[in-house]
């Protein structure tokens, strides 16, 4: 099959960028996106061309390195997939698929499809954790949690950290990616103790990072590869209102 | 050479205990005197730089991702053994202990592997303390499935992303102590050159990968934990970016290379579709408790698996191993599943398949069951190959998975070179020539939280903490980074018509021809010359567009697939000198009348730690004798 190809080229973070188009023949329907990526950059370094740049790792989902919007899309077309879950099978012979980087002020691009994801981590470290040192635990089965709660804690805690849900976002908000955090430790009974601090720190980090405010447009769990939903932004607000009530 | 493995004194089930009682400490105020970089951040490196800065020391961290959070370790599905027998089904640790020595084939060192087994238990309780939010029953209590090589359930999981969970959970630790100021935390660098200097490993030359500048750092002790090299044979389950620039990089340096040649292919990987696949797709071995494996009787046999009938069936695993039946250990089954295929009964349009079945446990636990235990691995091989597992049943096929060779590392995980530490799947320590599923996560957590803050405070204790270096030492320094310059330099300057990738993928198939699932000494003399030439080629007619001063991956590739290259060659020379059988090491020249492995215990009862003597030179094989004190080596046997 044959796609067009318009690619965003930016050689540096504080250079301009354009979309360049590229046309690609003879692919086959059963290859994955990123693999047409690789297609295209093996092609271009045999003419001479920079190659573009752009993030991947595990190829399956889970490492939620692939940052591309695909015709506006963030992660493409599919349902609950990741940018590298995406096969040509998804498109039309001779379709032209606009390719682009996250577009959020937090997240600037450094090169091509590259962009710098690291404000997620400076939240996580502000907060995203329960302080316990190594060698301190209890036997884990010394607190029995329900069967519901920790599968509830584990459709919080599957996020991957791509951060599509802030590409999505008209504001380029964070709150998808923070209230997973935060619902994944809070639902916890072992959460529980640094429940009111966790989150107020993780929302001030945030605020801090330059993410934008939430709408209520939940474009984000729409875009969002594991399906986190948006019921949890609900759920961390009210445990932010909380923590701001002064103990009495 | 005389390597010394420092394995303490006394009955085995009690040597740890004695070693923690007898250890030399590093007073806390003396603690933050010291330095520690570590080099990778997935489950070994996270664990150990948050632990170690937990205690005080100050830590730098280095990784070539963009998070820690997103190191190789996080693709991890299926889960994490431990001793705990909640499941009352009669484990231990010297049960876990002696399956792990077994499903090794006898090739891995007694005491350490004891040792992992009996920290297992408080792995779990760590992480469970950390919110990592295992699967459990309706009581509240932890579950457990079964995994291949064991007769027990002890395998922990978070539904198909146990990796994923342990490696956030070992992050957020991470993650505290950088917020906390502890940790210092490289991101995006990557470590292209070990310091040695007064034989000592003092400090790592990097590569900031951003904008390309190369900068070196002084410790007290270096600590790799940089994960697996099974990105040699370029198609794998493997991470695209996994790689074994820091490993070799410090064996260059000298640090000695144990059992090159041990790489697990693990079976039931998706089948390779067409040439230009980038990578093979696990489905994890949990999917064994329920799915079962077979191919038609009779060979040519190319109706659809529904037109099959039950008894033109052969479930062959089950057949060949009936008390471990589809559980059989990895190697056994994808060696059994390579013999079916080769008499012309593979399934699928190359052949080279074989089905994973699950009508039979559908019938009996019903859909929602099956799919509650295993519907994201169903939604990936549906959103890969376009086919439902529901329906039909799976194809699979064996795949380059996980290296159990690594750096040599003695009970302490110290290196030979004095100061270097080597930790997780970089190391070579526990797994000998098989390693048992759900293991791996089990060894990098083992090492990271629990071993490494008792050896290296040993180690810590009986050195100065360094001062500003001595001009000897300062020179080391300058001279490494310069080499990797001059490296750099030379990739881009090659300036010929091919891309790396295409030298990748033609290592790859001669590692997978010649060094693969089955190895005769022909196959791997032959390996060696094609290396060679391709090596030379490489350095001739590659092509690195761009510079080295800029966010440049076809030069990150290119330093990876130059150290690949040579590695190559080694993993062929080891499995050339290891003139027997055992576990994943199948040279056809020795194997029982019905195609097992055949183990010469009089001459390979060893570790194969492999010296690097210069370019062009031949490496020098050292070995360690593998003494075993408490099992008798027997013939594994899993019928
Ligand atoms: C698909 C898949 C599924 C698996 N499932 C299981 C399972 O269910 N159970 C199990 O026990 N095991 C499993 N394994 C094996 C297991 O996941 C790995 O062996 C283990 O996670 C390795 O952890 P590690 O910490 O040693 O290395 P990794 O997680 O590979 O981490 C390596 C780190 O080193 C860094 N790094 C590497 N080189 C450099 C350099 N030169 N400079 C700077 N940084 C560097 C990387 O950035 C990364 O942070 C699986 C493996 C695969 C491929
Ligand atoms: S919430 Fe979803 S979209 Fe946002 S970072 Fe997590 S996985 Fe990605
Ligand atoms: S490459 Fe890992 S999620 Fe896409």
């Amino acid at each position: 099959m044959k796609l067009h190809l318009k690619i965003w080229r930016q050689p540096g973070k504080d250079h301009p960028g354009k979309l360049e188009m590229y046309d690609l023949d003879g692919l086959n329907p059963d290859m994955s996106f990123l693999e047409m990526m690789d297609v295209l950059n093996d092609r271009l370094t045999r003419e001479g061309k920079e190659p573009v740049a752009f993030e991947h790792d595990c190829r399956e989902g889970i490492c939620g390195s692939c940052a591309m919007a695909i015709n506006g899309e963030p992660h493409g077309p599919n349902d609950g997939a990741t940018t590298c879950q995406v096969y040509l099978r998804s498109f039309k012979d001779g379709e032209t698929l606009t390719v682009e980087p996250w577009r959020a002020r937090a997240f600037p691009v450094l090169k091509d499809l590259v962009t710098d994801r690291s404000a997620f981590d400076r939240i996580m470290q502000a907060g995203g954790f329960i302080s316990v040192n190594t060698g301190q635990a209890p036997d884990a089965n010394a607190m029995p949690i329900g069967k519901e709660t920790a599968e509830q804690a584990f459709d919080a805690a599957h996020c991957i950290g791509c951060g599509a849900c802030v590409a999505a976002c008209r504001n380029g908000s964070a709150m998808l990616f923070v209230a997973a955090k935060v619902s994944h430790l809070g639902l916890l009974p072992q959460g529980q103790p640094e429940r009111k601090q966790r989150v107020r720190r993780m929302v001030e980090a945030m605020d801090a990072a330059g993410f934008g405010n939430c709408s209520n447009q939940y474009a984000c769990e729409a875009v969002c590869p594991k399906e986190i939903s948006a019921d949890l932004i609900a759920r961390m607000n009210r445990d932010y209102a909380l923590s701001l009530v002064p103990k009495l | 050479m005389k390597l010394d493995a420092r394995v303490p004194a006394g009955p085995l089930a009690d040597k740890w205990k004695n070693f923690k009682a007898s250890v030399r400490l590093v007073s806390p105020a003396n603690k933050r005197k010291y330095e520690v970089i570590v080099v990778g951040t997935g489950l070994a490196g996270a664990s150990a730089a948050a632990s170690l800065a937990e205690l005080g020391y100050r830590v730098k961290a280095f990784c070539f991702h963009d998070s820690p959070r997103r190191a190789h370790s996080i693709a991890a599905q299926g889960g994490i053994n431990a001793a705990k027998n909640y499941q009352n089904d009669g484990d231990s640790v010297r049960r876990l202990f002696y399956d792990t020595i077994k499903g090794g084939d006898f090739r891995s060192r007694e005491a350490n592997v004891y040792r992992l087994a009996e920290v297992s238990v408080n792995i779990i309780d760590q992480c469970v303390a950390q919110g990592v939010p295992f699967a459990r029953e309706y009581g509240g209590m932890l579950t457990n499935r079964s995994f291949g090589g064991a007769q027990v359930s002890r395998t922990f999981y978070a539904r198909g992303a146990t990796g994923q969970q342990l490696l956030l959970g070992a992050y957020s630790a991470l993650s505290r102590q950088i917020g906390q100021g502890r940790v210092q935390m490289f991101p995006r660098h990557e470590m292209l050159d070990l310091v040695v200097a007064d034989g000592k490993a003092q400090g790592i030359v990097t590569r900031n990968l951003v904008n390309g500048e190369l900068k070196a750092h002084a410790a007290d002790a270096v600590l790799l934990c940089t994960g697996g090299y099974g990105n040699a044979y370029y198609l794998s389950t493997y991470a695209r970016g996994s790689n074994a620039t820091a490993i070799w990089r410090a064996h260059r340096r000298g640090a000695l290379f144990a059992n090159p040649c041990f790489t697990q292919i693990h079976p039931t990987c998706i089948p390779v579709s067409g040439e230009y696949q980038s990578k093979l797709t696990l489905m994890s071995e949990s999917l064994r408790n329920d799915g079962r494996c077979w191919v038609p009787k009779h060979a040519g046999d190319r109706r659809p698996a529904g037109l099959i009938p039950e008894e033109e069936r052969d479930y062959f695993l089950e057949r060949i191993y009936p008390s471990y039946g589809n559980l059989a250990p990895r190697d056994i089954a994808s060696r059994a599943a390579k013999r079916v295929c080769d008499e012309g009964r593979g399934v699928g349009k190359s052949g080279l398949g074989v089905y994973l079945d699950f009508s039979e446990a559908i019938g009996r636990l019903g859909q929602k069951t099956v799919q509650e235990r295993y519907a994201n691995l169903f939604d990936m091989y549906h959103e890969i190959t376009g086919e439902s597992a529901y329906e039909a049943p799976m194809r699979i096929f064996p795949a380059v998975h996980y290296t159990m060779g690594g750096l040599w590392v003695d009970y302490h995980l110290m290196s030979n070179l004095p100061g270097l530490f080597v930790l997780g799947e970089a190391n070579f320590s526990d797994h000998g020539a098989n390693r048992l599923g759900a293991s791996a996560l089990m060894q990098g957590l083992a090492d990271g939280y629990f071993v490494i803050p008792y050896t290296l405070g040993d180690y810590l204790s009986q050195q100065k903490p360094s001062g500003p270096r001595n001009a000897a030492e300062t020179e080391a320094f300058w001279a490494a980074t310069e080499d990797v310059q001059n490296r750099i330099r030379k990739l881009l300057e090659v300036r010929g018509g091919r891309p790396v990738s295409e030298f990748h993928r033609q290592l790859g198939k001669i590692l997978w021809d010649q060094c693969g699932m089955s190895r005769t000494r022909k196959g791997l003399e032959q390996g060696i010359e094609q290396i060679r030439q391709l090596r030379k080629e490489f350095w001739e007619d590659l092509n690195v567009p761009g510079s080295g001063e800029d966010l440049n991956q076809s030069l990150e590739k290119a330093g990876r697939v130059a150290d690949f290259l040579e590695l190559g060659e080694l993993m062929c020379r080891d499995a050339l000198e290891r003139d027997e059988s055992c576990g994943c090491h199948f040279r056809e020249e020795h194997q029982t009348a019905e195609g097992e492995c055949a183990r010469k215990d009089d001459s390979f009862a060893q570790v194969a730690a492999w010296e690097y003597s210069g370019e062009g030179k031949a490496a020098v094989r050292h070995v360690e004798p593998l003494k075993y004190e408490e099992v008798s080596l027997a013939t594994r046997s899993y019928k």
